[in-house]
């Protein structure tokens, strides 16, 4: 196992500069212009030159990637523009923020999802089966962003329970985490259900049955380790998906992610950020892809992690 | 936690008790811009803090290198220039202890400094200091945005170019004087002082700082910078060494950065900020504006600004001035101010209504189809002709092009929009590849309150460069020499006078469509006042001069 977690952390490089080379492709090609952007509408033509050339941005694309990458390499992402602040120094502040939305979310989607599509699929077709998939029919349906305005309106607005976005609050987090995870925690129990539904009929739970054991045996060591395998799947897959959905979520709730520095970053053209974002977000999406088979090798030993 | 939420409970119904309760006075105040009457029967009282919020975090503040809507007002908290304004566009002397003398040919301009004026680090202000302000600004290793506005002081393309190593032009003649030679007189030199990038620093604090001076700022102005949370929020106090006394009036500013401007609303009702740094959403507008309880918490004040189509000159059919007229009378205006629900008002000409030089009588071109219809035929396009439209993706600016895309129509013009991100229009429009562009949410605000700010820069055969803000690709040789002339003319009158004959020659050739002049839509606590504003047309929020009930 170790012999393979090395090799996928070694293939995870030349991913990671092939992300590279092509968003500094796109930047460069992008109708934007960087310094104009820095320099402001009333900069003189000669004002901008000055400052492209100072930011290095008049050399040719090898040249601009190589200075980048030499730089990279030794740990340095870079200056950003707009913010006159080490990359770095910018992403690690943010990185925690998002990290914590983004495991509550997940922790959202599981703690309610797995419950009710489990509840769902044992109560088929009566009432809390019902009653189950119109919850999360409506939760899929919620866009996040209309979701995190509603929650903020009725439960800090009109009935003050939470802060009203930000972070100072230890409650601040229940309401972006409930946003987050409540489209999720729908999909979960429809996938809960239907893969429920599926061990139910399997072959195995009947002889489990037939053999005499009680319902509880059951669920616990047939039903659920078998209808989790797709589950773990997901919520590996979740990961890369977050980082793009968390971003409607920071900007409702005031919420000082990652997310909504690259949007910022793209907004103003500001190219070192804007790079360093998407570096590490594909790092995280590498990373999250390799934690997620690891799990899957443990919790299911037919998977075996080839060497 | 039970007891937290009972006590927020409490505090939610004694909120709303006082807030039943308390605005009886209020509601019957008349409508429109009161809140300065109203903070004119108040006492402005020292003390207090208050919240501000902002979508948008703020990026640095240098005044060097700042230069947006949100940083420009917070780099006025920490730092100060030798000039400033009034209450409106008249230059008074800050850390000048007086206006600067100039001489005979307008070349020379001498300032005395105020003395006693003292750094947050405790340091008083020299002579020298003004020389290493203005010096850092050209440093091309600054990458200052605001490098142009200071090319014209003697010796700066030299310094720019390196062949020299000080600015010839800036010298401190003793430790409280210091003069600036120009190449060419320039009768907007003072206002060009009185610009946040001359706003002085300390050498021995940048130098200190290094790159992160913008976020150790350390300057002359009424708070000081405490804490500054990347992506969270801002805490400025009370400079107690200000040199203006008795001010500021508050003790303690917050800037919450990142915050959605519907959810701002929802915060400022709630009393958890006291102002939102940006205007409220459209969609509030109409309920708020509709709630007797906002009466005293939105200020409206015009902005010194126009938002036009800017009509490329070189391409065809855009090369025939009558084409140019004919789209004049096609626009509906009024419409558009309806599209924003009453947000701003209709443009004319030009130069906005707040800017000297705007000329009063001036009518401009009337919304008349049949007249544009008749200008078309004139110009031999009775039948239209198709033509395309940039605007910023962002609400409202594509619906407003839609309408013009109805009124063209009309004419017998079809109109294709393009939505594009705001980087990507500036971009196109600065190199002559869009027929039309929409200056809605990019349009021209001033630097300074002088006409030739919407001349050169934006009209001005100088900027009519790959790259450059003239998004007409007009230059009118007669015009641009006229123009140094104007600039050379020491009598401000005259001056001012003599350039409404000017943007008439520019509104008969037509360069742009002037749409509407935008406006600052503020929404703040009913406790919250400023003097007599919250807003300035110059320098957007004063915090100086704000003050809370207590």
């Amino acid at each position: 196992m170790w012999r393979y977690l090395a090799r996928r952390l070694v293939l995870t490089l030349p991913v990671l500069l092939g992300i590279s080379i092509i968003t500094f492709v796109l930047i460069y090609y992008l109708p934007a212009d960087p310094a104009r952007m820095y320099a402001g509408p009333s900069a003189t033509v000669e004002t901008v030159d000055r400052i492209r050339r100072e930011l290095g941005l008049d050399l040719p694309l090898w040249q601009q990637y190589t200075n980048y990458l030499g730089k990279l390499v030794q740990g340095d992402l870079g200056f950003s523009y707009r913010k006159q602040t080490p990359v770095l120094e910018l992403i690690l502040s943010r990185l925690p923020y998002t990290a914590m939305l983004i495991v509550s979310g997940i922790f959202v989607e599981l703690a309610l999802g797995l419950p009710i599509g489990l509840a769902s699929a044992l109560a088929r077709g009566r009432l809390p089966d019902r009653l189950g998939m119109l919850v999360a029919l409506l939760g899929v349906s919620a866009p996040p962003f209309w979701l995190g305005l509603m929650l903020l309106y009725w439960f800090a607005f009109q009935i003050p329970i939470f802060p009203l976005g930000g972070v100072e609050h230890p409650t601040s987090i229940v309401l972006p985490a409930l946003t987050a995870g409540l489209g999720g925690a729908a999909w979960y129990a429809r996938i809960m259900r239907s893969s429920t539904l599926e061990v139910l009929a399997a072959d195995y739970v009947r002889t489990a049955h037939a053999k005499g054991q009680s319902r509880h045996l059951v669920l616990w060591r047939h039903l659920l380790p078998n209808a989790l395998n797709p589950i773990i799947t997901m919520a590996g897959m979740d990961i890369p998906w977050f980082i793009g959905g968390v971003v409607l979520v920071e900007q409702v709730f005031a919420w000082p992610g990652l997310g909504r520095l690259a949007v910022e970053a793209i907004q103003t053209v500001d190219v070192p950020l804007i790079l360093g974002t998407v570096s590490v977000t594909a790092l995280i999406v590498v990373l999250s892809g390799i934690l997620v088979d690891l799990v899957q090798s443990l919790v299911d030993p037919r998977i075996r992690l080839s060497r | 936690m039970q007891k937290k939420v009972i006590v927020s409970w409490l505090l939610m119904m004694m909120f709303w008790i006082s807030a039943c309760g308390a605005p009886a006075p209020a509601a019957e105040a008349p409508e429109a811009a009161q809140p300065a009457e109203a903070a004119e029967a108040l006492t402005p009282q020292a003390g207090g803090e208050i919240v501000v919020a902002y979508k948008d975090d703020l990026a640095t503040l240098d005044p060097a290198i700042g230069y947006d809507w949100t940083n420009w007002p917070t780099i006025k908290m920490v730092f100060d220039g030798l000039l400033g304004y009034d209450s409106g566009t008249t230059l008074e002397p800050r850390i000048a202890a007086e206006m600067p003398t100039v001489s005979e040919d307008g070349l020379v301009y001498t300032f005395k400094i105020r003395p006693g004026v003292k750094f947050s680090n405790g340091r008083e202000v020299t002579a020298d200091d003004v020389v290493y302000t203005l010096t850092r600004v050209l440093n091309p290793a600054t990458a200052s945005p605001g490098a142009g506005f200071y090319v014209g002081i003697q010796g700066a393309q030299a310094f720019i170019d390196g062949s020299a190593a000080t600015v010839e032009g800036i010298q401190a003649l003793d430790a409280q004087t210091v003069a600036f030679t120009l190449t060419a007189p320039d009768a907007t030199f003072l206002n060009k002082m009185a610009l946040n990038f001359a706003f002085l620093v300390p050498q021995e604090a940048v130098e200190a700082a290094g790159q992160d001076f913008g976020r150790q700022p350390v300057g002359t102005g009424p708070f000081t910078l405490v804490e500054w949370k990347s992506g969270e929020y801002l805490v400025f106090e009370r400079n107690p060494a200000y040199f203006q006394p008795g001010r500021p009036m508050l003790d303690k500013v917050t800037i919450r950065v990142g915050v959605e401007p519907s959810v701002a609303v929802l915060q400022l009702e709630k009393g958890d900020i006291h102002l939102m740094g940006d205007p409220p959403p459209g969609a509030e507008w109409a309920r708020i504006t509709a709630d007797p309880a906002w009466t005293d918490r939105i200020e409206v004040q015009p902005k010194v600004n126009t938002t036009y189509i800017a009509i490329n000159t070189t391409t065809p059919p855009f090369d025939n001035v009558k084409v140019r007229q004919a789209l004049n009378h096609a626009i509906d205006k009024e419409r558009i101010v309806q599209l924003l629900n009453g947000r701003a008002s209709v443009a004319n000409q030009i130069l906005p209504a707040l800017m000297p030089g705007h000329d009063d009588t001036y009518e401009g071109y009337a919304f008349d189809p049949e007249k544009a219809k008749a200008l078309l035929a004139e110009a031999g396009f009775a039948d239209g002709f198709e033509t395309t439209i940039q605007c910023i993706a962002v609400d409202p600016q594509p619906k407003l092009c839609e309408s013009f895309q109805q009124d063209l129509a009309n004419v017998g013009i079809q109109l294709t929009i393009e939505t594009l991100a705001a980087p990507n229009v500036i971009e196109n429009a600065g190199n002559g590849l869009n027929p039309l562009t929409w200056s809605g949410g990019l349009a021209w605000t001033q630097d300074y309150p002088d006409p030739d700010n919407f001349y050169a820069p934006i009209l001005g055969c100088d900027a009519n460069v790959p790259g450059g803000w003239n998004w007409s690709r007009y230059c009118d040789e007669e015009l641009h020499a006229q123009s140094k002339e104007l600039l050379a003319m020491t009598d401000r009158a005259a001056r001012l006078e003599a350039y409404k004959p000017f943007f008439r020659t520019l509104m008969d050739a037509a360069v742009w469509v002037p749409v509407i002049a935008d406006q600052y839509n503020v929404a703040h606590s009913e406790k919250l006042h400023g003097q007599p504003l919250l807003t300035h047309p110059e320098h957007g929020f004063i915090y100086e001069t704000m003050w809370m009930e207590p």
